[in-house]
């Protein structure tokens, strides 16, 4: 069984339209190369030039946030799922 | 265009009143149509911004996990997002701009005086890519809901 990687609507037009993406790796890191690999445009939505996520992007290992586990050199298995969560904030005032 | 019935647009409403002077926030589920998006719930959330919570908002990871996973299983996806303006016009701020990332979705702003909502506004998160993002202000359609 692979690991599932879930897609939010905002990203799909970076994923041919897929919300479910099957991945291979041992890790989280892992999992998201792959993810890449498969769909190249989506790097520059998640990722900074020097290739770190974006502060934004939110990645949950099932019900974990991978920041409060071992980020994103958390272990992985089959049948886990990953879903990638962009941030939501804002406020009225600048500054 | 956004499209969402007259209960949850007063709700969203309401929900800036109740959280006056501070700022409301929460998601709106639907489907994505030709005609735009289409709210099928409105889902209040609680702003995790305690340390500012009269200019500023911000939903729980968590919560927005949740949130996926309950449109998931109402075959609906994430359309839009809401908050309030205390005591500030209804449109978007840098601040609401910078931290904006869900391209294609609405993103609905109530301004709130004295307690009291005035203007409701909508923007949808325009741009191809996160470096060429825009709000761009929609148009908002209410609908009566009618009982079959």
């Amino acid at each position: 069984m692979a690991t599932t990687v879930r897609i939010p609507a905002s990203l799909r037009n970076f994923t041919d339209g897929q919300g479910l993406i099957e991945v291979s790796g041992d890790s989280v890191e892992a999992a998201l190369a792959s993810l890449l690999q498969k769909h190249p445009s989506l790097k520059s939505q998640l990722c900074t030039d020097d290739g770190r996520l974006r502060a934004f992007v939110n990645v949950f290992l099932n019900d974990e946030d991978v920041r409060f586990l071992e980020k994103t050199e958390t272990a992985i298995k089959p049948g886990d799922t990953i879903t990638i969560v962009p941030s939501i904030a804002g406020g009225c005032r600048q500054g | 265009m956004l499209i969402i019935n007259n209960a949850g647009y007063e709700s969203l409403r309401r929900h800036g009143e109740e959280t006056y002077p501070f700022e409301c926030c929460g998601a709106l589920l639907g489907r994505i149509t030709d005609h735009g998006r289409e709210v099928e719930a409105v889902v209040r959330c609680s702003n995790t911004r305690v340390d500012r919570p009269q200019d500023r908002y911000s939903i729980d990871p968590k919560e927005l996990l949740r949130l996926q996973r309950q449109a998931d299983e109402q075959g609906l996806e994430i359309v839009g997002f809401y908050h309030s303006h205390p005591d500030h016009p209804a449109r978007w701020s840098q601040t609401d701009l910078a931290e904006a990332h869900w391209l294609g979705c609405s993103y609905v702003i109530t301004s709130v005086e004295a307690g009291q909502a005035t203007q409701t506004r909508s923007f949808v998160l325009a741009g191809a890519t996160e470096d060429e993002k825009r709000l761009e202000p929609e148009k908002i359609t209410t609908l009566s809901c009618v009982e079959s």
